[in-house]
C-alpha cells in the first residue's frame, strides 16, 4: 500500500527480536497488522479488508469492520 | 554462504523480474544488534544475484541525520528506495522466513512500481490524505 499512496508507510516487524514491542502491542500471536496505533487486525487478511482498515485509520469507520 | 543453493536459483529467478534499480538503505550499529551482521550477509546474498539491486549501509548512530530522515530508530532495519524514491517500506530485524520472502516481493514491487494491489483497493486507497503507519509483526517461521 505505501507504493500506492505516499502518505503510508508499510513496517514489517520481527517481533522475537523487540520484546519491548511485543509488550506494548500485546502481540500473543502472528501476523498482528497495527495501524497508526490505533486498529488492529489478527491473522492474515483479505486485501479489502486490509485496504478498510487503513482508509478507516485515519477517517469515519466505513461497514467494514476490523477484527481484534 | 546462508541461502542454498536452490534458494539461491529461487531468489535469482524472483529478482529476474525486476526493472529499474532499487537500493536497500541499510541500517545498523556495531554494538548490541546480534542480527545486523547476519541481515548484512543475506542482504549481500541478494544483491549478488542482480545488478539492479545494491546496499547502502548506515550507522544508527553515526549517521543520524539519515536515520530521522527514514524513520529508524531500531536496528536492523531495512528501507527500499527505488531509484531516487524512497518507497516507505521498511523491514526491522533479521529478514528470515516470512519476512525474508515479503523483503524480496517488496524490491520487485519497487523495481516495477506494480503494488500487485486491485483497482479497487488502489482507488480507495486514493482517500488516504493524511499519515498512517501499519505495522506488520512477524515471526520467523
Amino acid at each position: 500500500m505505501a507504493l500506492e499512496n505516499t502518505h503510508v508507510t508499510s513496517v514489517i516487524v520481527e517481533a522475537s527480536e523487540y520484546p519491548d514491542l511485543v509488550q506494548r502491542y500485546a502481540i500473543e500471536a502472528v501476523p498482528k497488522i497495527v495501524i497508526n496505533d490505533r486498529v488492529e487486525l489478527l491473522g492474515a487478511q483479505p486485501e479489502a479488508t486490509f485496504v478498510d482498515a487503513v482508509v478507516d485509520s485515519v477517517g469515519e469507520p466505513t461497514t467494514a469492520t476490523p477484527g481484534r | 554462504m546462508l541461502l542454498s543453493d536452490n534458494d539461491r536459483k529461487r531468489v535469482k529467478q524472483m529478482l529476474g523480474a525486476m526493472v529499474n534499480p532499487v537500493r536497500l538503505v541499510f541500517f545498523a550499529q556495531s554494538l548490541s544488534c546480534d542480527t545486523c551482521l547476519p541481515t548484512r550477509q543475506i542482504l549481500d546474498e541478494l544483491v549478488a544475484q542482480t545488478d539492479k539491486l545494491s546496499v547502502d549501509e548506515r550507522n544508527l548512530v553515526l549517521d543520524k541525520d539519515a536515520a530521522a530522515s527514514f524513520g529508524v530508530d531500531r536496528v536492523p532495519a531495512i528501507c527500499v528506495v527505488a531509484g531516487e524514491q524512497d518507497t516507505r517500506i521498511r523491514f526491522v530485524g533479521l529478514p528470515s522466513g516470512y519476512e525474508f520472502s515479503a523483503l524480496i516481493d517488496a524490491v520487485v514491487a519497487a523495481s516495477t512500481g506494480q503494488s500487485g494491489l486491485s483497482e479497487a483497493s488502489r482507488g480507495r486507497l486514493q482517500e488516504v490524505a493524511s499519515p498512517v503507519r501499519i505495522q506488520v509483526f512477524v515471526t520467523p517461521t
